[in-house]
């Protein structure tokens, strides 16, 4: 108590004039939380965002085709909790190999916080509300399971679980889009958060190899690939995304032979994964420019040879130092799929137009906007907490964390 | 020891190294067989892309440029009206995009510093809602923050007197009132005239829109720059000028910041080019710019090459401006050594 007596005095109250901001502020501050909250719980309908949770969610994805969305989803909760236990049961040498950091717990106390409070406000059937508490029994459980027998797996099997991600984005892709024995669903029909996460993670995985090529095209003593490159970076870094959007939707069709051109949502991806490339190209180079040139000479003198120096000594360095400016870049990649809605398709924004159009729920923005800006807030947010655990597990002079 | 000449390098083509290792042919055939690829990729698009646009009718000319445009502009610096050409259209929209990317570049520095400055005080509340404001606008994408200060904030405010009246401004469901100076060169206000706000600067609700969202959105990242420009200043600067008995915001203003500010320039660059990208966002809260002038155009003309040529030019000579001016200052704060 007294501590704490101590510490607003220090903070707040050191001098006349910061006693007079603090009580400003306080007072500002006190009157907008009240005003928002007699809001939020009084005056906000927030019906609009219960009807709609489907469309949000999916958009108009066949009602008799969700269980595949289902499948999709109870396929990434068991692989999340797989990957999230291993990585504890692996530590590194140098790391306290707890197998329940503080932090872990946190995050399991809020997932499951968040699957019981969400399904509920969202106002959804029993049955529903029941599978998401199953999904997230299912990803706790796997954590368990992986962090406590994960360390005794043969091997092999271990070796295997790297793959596990790219075929079960693949497999992911066959469940929503159809095909191999399976209806197939137009990427017209998709949307909301499926579209606007299906985007950005194809723009994402896919600019990562282009961005890496484009960075070493960049750096390198080639002059044709040099001035290829930094052509190519600079365009579409000094052209705004909405017009490079513009122009896939509205040039792709004359630039390929007929027929050839994707679907619209397609389009939409490449021109985000191209766009992306370029930003992401920058990342990498500030990262190629941190790592010294003696590295490549000892690699080399080694006797491995460009490729091998590059890909084993140079590039796992320079990834490490860019990742807090790549994970940046991806955190504006998921932001930047809202322009998808100028462009007339249905992610998560393009929805809230389409719903706020129906006569129904007119003048009900506020409610869907803030909805969304606290979905948006949330992935974002997750993004750079889990970039900076990467980055704390990457770095090579940490001390063993006691967390 | 005496140094050897390196002898490591495969060199001359007497010395029995195949052509195909030769370190003086391989780059050359690496960057003729990419530069062969991409003219290959280059000759194939541009070829379908003559071949539809003919087939379309659409083949390659500027002559629709001097056709009358047949909309009108809900705001324009410049006199506009339906039936100038639509080059006018779109250098009407160019001006209302440069005027919005010059309000806002400068609302954005003054909020930015603000923030940045903020982040340093003594006082624990002021220093946390800097960071709460930093984080909270930077993960919601910019679009939404524009919407909802469109349809949420500006689209809901009263008309007539029952409008929000701050000191020397006023704001409305009609516009945006602010005081300056009226006719006579006298220092007016907005007044209410039959039930009509009257006042020497209005500011269409579209335009305050955008305004805002881009000031609140790019003062976010400004902000970081300008913090992470302060904290590259040794703090020793700041035990020093209080040892001399300045006080925390002299030291600011004459101490920490002259001396930031070459940490802080380019930075400010980079946020720049993305303020001036950004206001293309303002086709979404209904602000004619140049992007908003070019899609009616092309939904009108079909001329959809070269829409995009114009669009990417200006966008691109927007950019390039704003890096020169940027490198010019740059070159005014840089410490001068001898």
């Amino acid at each position: 108590m007294q501590s704490l007596i101590r510490r607003l005095r220090s903070e707040l109250f050191a001098t006349p004039a910061d006693a007079v901001i603090s009580i400003a502020l306080f007072t500002i501050l006190a009157a907008a939380a009240a005003g928002f909250l007699h809001w939020a719980l009084r005056q906000a309908e927030w019906a609009v965002v219960q009807v709609n949770s489907t469309l949000f969610a999916v958009g108009r994805y066949p009602i008799e085709q969700q269980w595949r969305l289902w499948l999709l989803t109870t396929l990434l909760a068991a692989a999340t909790g797989a990957t999230w236990g291993m990585l504890r049961a692996h530590p590194r040498r140098d790391r306290s190999g707890q197998l329940w950091p503080r932090n872990d717990r946190l995050a399991v106390a809020v997932l499951i916080a968040a699957s019981l409070w969400v399904p509920f406000a969202l106002g959804l059937t029993p049955a529903i509300q029941l599978r998401w508490w199953l999904l997230t029994a299912l990803l706790v459980a796997a954590r368990w399971l992986a962090g406590r027998f994960g360390a005794g797996l043969p091997p092999a099997l271990k070796r295997l679980l790297p793959i596990v991600w790219p075929v079960l984005y693949l497999v992911g892709m066959v469940l929503i889009g159809g095909g191999i024995g399976l209806a197939r669903v137009a990427p017209a029909e998709w949307g909301g958060l499926l579209l606007t996460l299906l985007a950005s993670s194809f723009a994402i995985l896919l600019c990562l190899p282009i961005g890496v090529l484009l960075a070493l095209g960049r750096r390198s003593d080639l002059p044709l690939l040099r001035w290829g490159s930094v052509l190519y970076i600079e365009f579409i870094r000094g052209a705004p995304l909405i017009t490079l959007l513009f122009l896939g939707q509205n040039i792709l069709g004359f630039l390929l032979p007929g027929g050839l051109a994707p679907d619209r949502v397609w389009r939409a991806a490449w021109v985000l994964t191209f766009f992306a490339a370029a930003y992401l190209a920058e990342a990498v180079r500030s990262g190629l420019a941190a790592v010294p040139r003696g590295q490549l000479e000892a690699a080399r003198s080694l006797g491995l040879s460009s490729a091998q120096a590059l890909r084993l000594v140079v590039l796992p360095q320079a990834l490490r130092v860019a990742l807090p400016a790549m994970v940046g870049q991806f955190i504006s990649l998921l932001q930047d799929t809202t322009l998808l809605s100028l462009i007339g398709l249905l992610d998560l924004l393009g929805v809230a137009r389409s719903v706020m159009a129906n006569p129904a729920f007119l003048g009900k923005n506020a409610e869907v906007y803030l909805t969304l800006a606290i979905l948006f807030w949330c992935c974002c947010a997750a993004l750079g907490l889990g970039s900076r655990a990467l980055e704390r597990r990457l770095d090579p002079h940490a001390v063993p964390s006691r967390v | 020891m005496a140094a050897e000449p390196s002898s490591h390098r495969p060199s001359a083509v007497g010395d029995g190294t195949p052509w195909w290792r030769d370190r003086r042919v391989v780059p050359w055939i690496i960057q003729a067989a990419v530069g062969l690829v991409v003219l290959l990729a280059i000759a194939f698009l541009l070829g379908n892309l003559v071949r539809n646009l003919t087939a379309a009718g659409l083949l390659l000319s500027w002559r629709w440029l001097n056709q009358p445009a047949g909309f009108d502009i809900s705001e324009s610096l410049i006199p506009f009206n339906a039936q100038l050409p639509y080059w006018r259209a779109l250098a009407a929209g160019l001006v209302n995009t440069i005027r919005a990317v010059l309000v806002g570049l400068v609302g954005a520095t003054l909020l930015g510093t603000l923030v940045g400055m903020a982040s340093f005080s003594h006082n624990g509340l002021l220093k946390r809602l800097a960071r709460i404001y930093v984080e909270v606008v930077r993960n919601i994408p910019l679009l939404l923050q524009l919407v909802f200060w469109y349809f949420v904030v500006f689209l809901t405010l009263p008309n007539g007197a029952a409008a929000l009246q701050l000191p020397g401004i006023v704001l409305a469901k009609s516009g945006l009132y602010l005081a300056g100076l009226g006719e006579g060169l006298r220092w007016l206000g907005p007044q209410l005239v039959n039930g009509v706000w009257q006042a020497p600067i209005r500011l269409t609700v579209e335009f305050a829109a955008l305004l805002t969202g881009l000031i609140v959105y790019s003062g976010a990242f400004i902000a970081e720059v300008v913090r992470g420009g302060l904290a590259a200043v040794p703090k020793g600067q700041w035990e020093a000028a209080s040892s001399l008995g300045l006080g925390w915001f002299t030291t600011l203003r004459h101490i920490v910041l002259p001396q930031s500010l070459r940490v802080i320039v380019p930075g400010l660059n980079t946020q720049y080019i993305s303020l001036a990208k950004n206001s293309s966002l303002a086709v979404a809260v209904g602000y004619t710019d140049l992007y908003s002038v070019a899609e009616t155009t092309l939904n009108q003309t079909g001329r959809a090459v070269e829409v995009i040529l114009v669009l990417l030019a200006a966008y691109l000579s927007l950019d390039l401006l704003i890096s020169l001016l940027m490198n010019g200052i740059n070159h005014l704060v840089q410490i001068k050594e001898r």
